[in-house]
């Protein structure tokens, strides 16, 4: 496979296609909820966000809007699959595995448990080739991450921290 | 461009010897394809003669100049002023008109900076000329690069002056159907790029300094995309400033100039501050050295001065009407795209006026996933909004990719890009 290849992968194209999450949602009554606008000012690509996270601190849903290339289009709908009905600790593993992925410069992971996790976001190892997409590809990560210290969620819950 | 219609453009030889000229033109990309650059636009490559002009000065000639009466400070004193010198006469300025600044963006805001010192009464009864009042007005256009919008925009929220707009054309071009209604006698500047670093497009220059002279207007042109593709006389233009940066015209980064007619430098008064542009300085004030000098505070950027007087030379030599003719059929080259298709180009579509500077979109994919399928066969093009977002905006675009051509560009370029590019959609499935 070629490196363009280990890119753009079929789950990728796929998901940009048919995005998961597109289409904000009104939140829950009662529930913590924000919204995050994030923008790549090196091209544009924009993504606004919002999170619905219910009583027990899991993420009830995460829906969006926004417009940009295939990797930061695909990379915010497999982490709206990948996070929704999620405790906030376990959005938290996967946001530091997400980014422990992109900066491995297209080695990937060596924690297995990490990868399984990660499912169907192991297929944006090609991107950490890339570093001009990297930023793509964590665009709406970044929205889903500013959205939850907005919506107070994460104020009082153990493993909740900004990082 | 009636000079380039009768000169002839550069044989297969001449061209295969300019590119012979250019090191990085030789090196490969991703896993050994020969790198096919078209982003010049962005930022040029430099010929041998560059590279070595910058090592000889720093082996032979490195000292502080101005300074200093050893006969290395006076070589180096000589370089740094031949050089400008060699700037100057590259576009028709006298040597003394031109100021060395970090860039185009720094010569830019130099203008606008002093303009706004010359209205906090700075530069005594000589500054009075530029003072800014509330209600005055600062006209741009939508098609700028924001490195000449933005300082714009700044000093119009510093003075209180308006700050107005001419719109673009679906062709990309310059919309001056109301040139009357937005060029006033309220208007105090006229800033506007020579040629647009997304379309391509010339603009009229002609007319827009006609009506700004007849309002009083000063003009800035900002001519970093012209002075490197076309034959550009500043006196000829007639216009008031001028920015354009080294690196696009195959000179190194960090250096540019600042072009000002000589009684406007005179009467400005300076922006940076310190050593080297003061006459006579107590504890309490200071009195200035007259232009250049005046806005060339501090240590000079002055090996990669002298590589922008040898990269002038050099395009001296070959003739800049031999080189607008050459990149002239590269541009139409270049158009050709629009055969493909799902490509539309933002921009004029015919060659009339424009050089080869080529944005365009590629429907049902995104201007960076062009980039990558074409960065994956060799093809470096720019993608983004090129630091032009109103203008991606005024197309309902947030971001093209671009092709861009400079003297060492060659057809065989332009064929590996239209055949790359031609497979995109079907790459992504939007077909």
């Amino acid at each position: 496979m070629s490196s363009l290849e280990q890119m753009y992968q079929q789950v990728i194209l796929d998901h940009a296609k048919h995005p998961h999450g597109r289409g904000l949602v009104d939140p829950v009554v009662g529930h913590l909820a924000a919204e995050s606008h994030q923008v790549n000012p090196t091209c544009g690509d924009e993504v606004t966000l919002r999170v619905d996270v219910d009583a027990d601190g899991t993420v009830e849903t995460v829906s969006w809007e926004g417009q940009g290339c295939s990797i930061s289009q695909a990379s915010t709908s497999v982490m709206t699959e990948l996070v929704t009905g999620r405790p906030l600790a376990e959005v938290a593993d996967l946001d530091a595995a997400f980014h422990a992925l992109m900066a491995s410069r297209g080695k990937g992971l060596d924690d297995d448990a990490a990868l399984d996790a990660l499912g169907d976001a192991e297929a944006f190892t090609g991107v950490s080739q890339y570093p001009a997409r990297i930023k793509c590809a964590l665009l709406g990560w970044a929205a889903l991450k500013d959205s939850l210290a907005r919506s107070g969620a994460l104020a009082d819950r153990p493993g909740g921290s900004d990082d | 461009m009636t000079a380039t219609d009768t000169v002839r453009p550069l044989t297969a030889a001449e061209l295969a010897a300019v590119r012979a000229d250019f090191p990085l033109l030789g090196r490969t990309v991703r896993g050994g394809r020969p790198l096919v650059y078209l982003d010049s636009a962005a930022t040029s490559q430099k010929p041998n003669v560059v590279l070595e002009a910058e090592v000889d000065f720093y082996e032979q000639r490195n000292a502080a100049v101005h300074r200093g009466a050893h006969q290395v400070a006076e070589e180096a004193t000589a370089a740094f002023e031949d050089a400008r010198s060699a700037v100057a006469s590259f576009v028709g300025a006298a040597d003394d008109e031109i100021v060395w600044t970090p860039g185009a963006t720094a010569a830019i805001n130099l203008v606008a900076y002093a303009l706004g010192n010359a209205t906090a009464g700075r530069g005594g009864a000589d500054a009075e000329r530029f003072r800014l009042a509330p209600g005055d007005e600062i006209v741009v256009t939508e098609a700028e690069h924001h490195a000449n919008l933005v300082p714009w925009q700044e000093l119009c929220a510093r003075t209180g002056a308006v700050l107005r707009w001419f719109g673009v054309d679906d062709d990309g071009r310059l919309d001056l159907s109301d040139v009357g209604s937005v060029i006033t006698e309220r208007t105090r500047v006229v800033a506007f790029g020579h040629v647009s670093n997304v379309t391509g497009a010339v603009a009229p220059v002609e007319t827009l300094v006609a009506a700004a002279r007849e309002v009083g207007a000063y003009t800035v042109l900002d001519a970093c995309q012209s002075v490197p593709h076309l034959p550009v006389d500043l006196h000829a233009l007639g216009v008031d400033f001028a920015a354009f940066s080294a690196h696009k015209m195959l000179g190194p980064t960090g250096v540019g100039a600042l072009y000002g007619r000589r009684e406007l430098l005179e009467a400005l008064p300076p922006v940076t501050t310190g050593g080297s542009m003061v006459e006579v300085v107590t504890m309490t004030e200071t009195t200035y050295m007259p232009p250049p000098q005046r806005f060339e505070a501090g240590t000079q950027m002055v090996a990669q001065a002298v590589g922008m007087g040898v990269a002038a030379q050099w395009l001296d030599e070959l003739g800049m009407g031999r080189v607008a003719a050459h990149e002239r059929e590269i541009a139409a080259e270049l158009l050709k795209i629009t055969e493909i298709p799902g490509i539309r180009v933002i921009g004029p579509s015919d060659d009339r006026d424009r050089i080869g500077v080529v944005s365009f979109v590629v429907d049902g994919v995104h201007a960076h996933d062009v980039s990558q399928v074409l960065d994956d066969r060799g093809i470096a093009v720019r993608v983004g909004h090129h630091c032009a977002q109103p203008l991606h905006r005024r197309f309902g675009v947030a971001a093209t990719a671009r092709a861009s051509a400079s003297v060492y560009t060659g057809v065989e370029d332009v064929v590996a890009f239209r055949e790359a590019l031609a497979g995109v959609r079907a790459f992504f499935g939007a077909e």
